[in-house]
């Protein structure tokens, strides 16, 4: 399949990079200043050295990408709240040519859903985004596979940031400031982790699950969920649930019409207490019990793993 | 990979305990014997039954499997079970405030929770290492009667929100992880 890749960053790149691994070929890379466009088959190699030489994968004014000869294109430009954009009108301009879309940004899908249903069925193209939950995690293919209608409950630790520093409080017992600028220092926590720490991040994760879960029946957005972060959990907190044989975790809930992120207690010994950066979701399903899925849940080849198993479920042009 | 049956639950176990000396010793061996974590015991001493027996309620946590063995550990020894499991307290809820909760009088917030909830606290622990006056944390453990959970917590919340305190709650939906 002939694959336009919008974003250059870690999940653009390693799209751009494994694509060929997954027999298929990038004939459009571009990133917020510029592209490089071949309907052959653009050199993946030369185009991410000239990202790291110039600052741009090219100089073909961004656009050119979307207007390129492909089959898919891939959404991996920064998340964005609201109305989405410019993600939304990438999405958008895809569908209306008939093309396929694979989202690896979770905006137009947490924010405008019922929108992107609402291209995806004047098209002939389809719309998929799993990596938008859970990384490099089957979540959203497994809930597919269930069918939405015997699900009844999803929930987990889906912030891999929010996760690392609270193992870490509670491993070593220090405090939220230190083991924050120790996350900076280890490119876990970015320079500025508001996204990740507040519950904000998780919160999208969930609204998608929420989105997926009420099929036509209602349209979540972030406003929809109540979300609170771990910024304020001193380690005293910590402390007080480990000697009571429970952890904090920063938890997405989606149950009852209701997403809510937050701290949590869990039992320290419970699949869903999770440490370092790992990821989980649990999925309560109607007639098999709860189901675990865990994994990476973040980082450019294992959410470009996730894009990449999205292409694969495409129907051939 | 979690199978329920070897997921560990919090259960309440209600006694009546005839009032003489080693009988709350006796009454816990069964539950310790058969694999059972004691989380709490609550020996209401001061409220005898109309039989002058002394109510004694047991919070531990074990299997289910293991739970159903205590029981019958329990009743092979002649105990007066009241309750068992989910019946009554079938929610034992445990949170985690913190804030200056000594500045915004912690008992204040205590009683406060106890009628807003109609849930008993029925243990406390304090951990304030940076000195009362700063930043400190609370672990409450609430008994509340089946069904009532979700108005225990939104009452929680509630209070939580008006002293500026950060709650850490249990997991709501389907409860144990």
């Amino acid at each position: 399949m002939k694959l336009a890749v919008l974003g250059a960053g870690a999940v653009g790149r390693s799209v751009a990079e494994l694509a060929g691994d997954y027999g298929h070929t990038v004939t459009a890379l571009a990133d917020s200043s510029g592209a490089v466009v071949d309907g052959d088959g653009i050199d993946v190699d030369a185009a991410l050295a000239a990202k790291e030489a110039d600052g741009t994968v090219g100089s073909a004014r961004p656009e050119t990408a979307l207007e390129a000869e492909y089959d898919a294109l891939v959404e991996a430009t920064p998340t964005t709240l609201g109305d989405a954009e410019p993600g939304f009108g990438h999405v958008e301009a895809a569908l209306e040519r008939d093309r396929h879309v694979v989202l690896a940004n979770k905006g137009p899908v947490a924010e405008r859903y019922a929108d992107v249903r609402a291209l995806e069925r004047e098209s002939a193209g389809d719309v998929l985004f799993e990596a938008t939950v859970g990384g490099a995690m089957p979540v959203l293919s497994t809930i597919d596979d269930f069918d939405p209608e015997h699900i009844t409950a999803a929930r987990g630790v889906l912030n891999g940031t929010a996760n690392f520093i609270l193992s870490r409080m509670a491993a070593e017992g220090l405090g939220y400031e230190h083991v924050l600028a120790e996350a900076q220092d280890l490119g876990v926590a970015e320079a500025d982790p508001t996204f990740d720490v507040e519950g904000t991040d998780a919160a999208l994760k969930c609204v998608i699950v929420a989105n997926v879960l009420a099929g036509e029946r209602r349209e979540y957005t972030l406003d929809d969920a109540t979300v609170e972060g771990i910024s304020s959990i001193p380690g005293s907190a910590l402390e007080l649930a480990q000697e009571d044989g429970r952890t904090i975790r920063l938890i997405g809930e989606v149950a009852d019409g209701d997403v809510r992120v937050g701290p949590r207690l869990v039992p320290e010994n419970a699949a869903l207490s999770v440490s370092g950066t790992r990821n989980i979701v649990q999925l309560e399903t109607e007639h098999a019990g709860r189901l675990n899925i865990s994994g990476r849940g973040a980082g450019g080849p294992e959410t470009a793993s996730a894009v990449l198993a999205d292409v694969g479920r495409l129907p051939e042009a | 990979m979690s199978d329920s049956q070897d997921e560990v639950r919090a259960y309440t176990v209600r006694l009546e305990l005839v009032d003489e000396p080693g009988e709350l010793l006796r009454a816990l061996h069964p539950i310790a014997d058969n694999g059972g974590n004691l989380l709490s015991i609550f020996h209401e001493r001061g409220n005898m039954t109309p039989r002058g027996h002394i109510p004694v309620e047991v919070d531990l946590e074990a299997t289910p499997e293991r739970f159903e063995d205590i029981v019958e550990a329990l009743q092979a020894e002649n105990f007066n079970i009241i309750q068992a499991g989910a019946e009554r307290y079938s929610e034992a809820l445990t949170i985690v405030l913190s804030g200056h909760l000594v500045n915004t009088d912690l008992s204040h917030t205590l009683s406060h929770i106890q009628e807003a909830t109609e849930a008993t606290v029925t243990d406390l622990s304090l951990s304030a290492p940076e000195g009362t006056e700063d930043v400190s944390s609370a672990r409450l453990r609430l008994a509340t009667e089946a069904g009532n959970a979700d108005n225990a917590l939104a009452a929680v919340r509630e209070i939580a929100a008006e002293k500026e305190l950060t709650v850490v709650e249990p997991l709501t939906a389907g409860g144990d992880a």
